[in-house]
């Protein structure tokens, strides 16, 4: 297939061959990772701009290193710091970062949908790195895609989402991934915590959800836990945070209700202790660290396929003569 | 070491044929140069990458660069940029089933299947059994339809 998409803003509209285009694509930059000499010069000249409106550690630094290895010029703004707390406005920022010649766009940002508002008013190609409770398709794809390494074809394989779901952009992206490449998934979390329309039987297409951890796990292929964002919880929706180990934690006993070796993963940070037990996070079943590998060769392959879309490439012309 | 589509295929064979002929069972790779091709940018969408297939060190050898038709010679720069990134050869050389002439850079071939003069209009259309065709090369001249 040829690749059409000029920005990566979500992936609840795309086709199970786009997903797989990424994946395959992905395969050949975890090859590039492997070598000695971890650099390709296939986006020389071009610049990515990580724009970055709320905290990150880990999203930004694989995307930095993404685009690294790929020779592209890498600016980083954030928004202490920058004149977003100045009072610049999104859009003012947006037509900066445009005029300064940024090829992708790379944001973070609080409110659920700016990379679209975003998206709307720039020449440059934009990734979604996480907005709000909405969405982050460059988690999903890298969960895909290290669910698929060590459990191959998802197809009839179920995967346990456990935590905060109507806070997490992860868990929407991951249903979004991993619901058209064959999966079911299961939602399990307290309640207040699952929105009320996916308790009553209007749970997303490929998903179903137990209020009840223990038979979630029970025979599950595999369990992403999902970090607990005290960021975002507003009184009352948790009694405690040692109420909510308690109840939703994953400990090595829930682990082992699942098939043997099923794997688990976590976006990080981890709140250890809270959703995770130390013991899981870093026990036999864990790909958190695979996670973290595996995110930076997605989110190259991203960049590559949004470098060579004919919008962006318009915007190069310049490059082009130089490089050619 | 083949560079992909094409050149892999041949690579295999030669293997095979020194392996059958001289009982030296000689390292195999496989290159895949998408991310060091200098048209990315002009060519209108991204082309799929495959893996690269390196078992093997390619520090002090002698490595054989295998593809099917040597034309602009900006393949084989791509392609000895890429090697490169896996080690220090000793020496790359470079085999080639079609030699067409035109070339951009200062490449050469050091082992030749066949010499074809064309004009630049020209296609040649090399089939392999291996991927789906009959074995053979086809010159087309300018304007013929594909």
């Amino acid at each position: 297939m040829t690749w059409q998409r000029r920005h990566v803003l979500a992936t609840d509209d795309w086709s199970r061959d786009e997903i797989e285009h990424v994946l395959r694509t992905t395969d050949a930059m975890v090859e590039v990772l492997r070598r000695p000499i971890r650099r390709t010069p296939a986006l020389r000249g071009r610049t990515v701009i990580l724009f970055f409106a709320e905290s990150s550690t880990r999203t930004r630094v694989s995307f930095e290193l993404a685009a690294k290895a790929l020779s592209a010029d890498v600016t980083n703004i954030t928004a202490s710091g920058s004149s977003v707390e100045k009072g610049e406005t999104l859009l003012d920022t947006v037509r900066t970062l445009t005029a300064l010649g940024g090829d992708v766009i790379v944001m973070r940002h609080a409110a659920s949908g700016a990379p679209y508002f975003v998206a709307e008013r720039t020449n440059a190609a934009v990734i979604n790195a996480g907005d709000g409770w909405h969405a982050h398709p460059t988690q999903g794809l890298l969960d895909a895609y290290t669910l698929r390494a060590a459990l191959g074809d998802l197809a009839g394989k179920r995967v346990v989402i456990v935590g905060d779901i109507t806070h997490s952009r992860v868990a929407r992206s991951d249903i979004d991934t991993l619901v058209p490449l064959g999966a079911t998934v299961t939602l399990s979390g307290p309640p207040t915590l699952v929105p009320s329309a996916w308790r009553c039987g209007m749970a997303p297409r490929g998903t179903a959800y137990e209020p009840d951890l223990e038979r979630a796990l029970d025979g599950a292929d595999a369990v992403i836990a999902l970090r607990l964002q005290k960021e975002r919880q507003h009184a009352g929706l948790l009694p405690s945070l040692r109420e909510y180990a308690r109840t939703w934690g994953l400990t090595d006993e829930r682990v082992a209700r699942m098939r043997p070796e099923a794997p688990v993963l976590h976006p990080g940070p981890m709140n250890e202790g809270v959703e995770i037990a130390a013991s899981v996070a870093h026990g036999a079943r864990s790909l958190i660290e695979s996670q973290v590998t595996n995110g930076v060769a997605v989110r190259m392959a991203l960049l590559y396929l949004l470098a060579g879309t004919p919008d962006a490439r318009e915007l190069s012309t310049v490059d082009a003569s130089r490089t050619a | 070491m083949g560079i992909r589509a094409r050149g892999d295929v041949i690579a295999t064979r030669l293997h095979e044929a020194i392996r059958r002929n001289e009982g030296v069972d000689v390292p195999l790779g496989s290159l895949d140069i998408t991310l060091y091709r200098d048209d990315l940018t002009r060519i209108g969408h991204a082309p799929v990458i495959r893996e690269s297939m390196i078992p093997f060190s390619v520090d002090d050898r002698i490595v054989v660069l295998v593809d099917d038709v040597l034309f602009t010679g900006r393949t084989i720069r791509a392609a000895m940029d890429a090697l490169v990134d896996y080690g220090r050869p000793r020496a790359i050389r470079l085999a080639v089933l079609i030699d067409r002439g035109h070339r951009e850079l200062p490449i050469r071939a050091d082992f030749v299947g066949k010499n074809v003069p064309t004009a630049v209009s020209d296609d040649i259309r090399v089939q392999l059994v291996e991927a789906g065709g009959a074995d053979q090369v086809e010159l087309v001249g300018a304007g013929v339809p594909a």
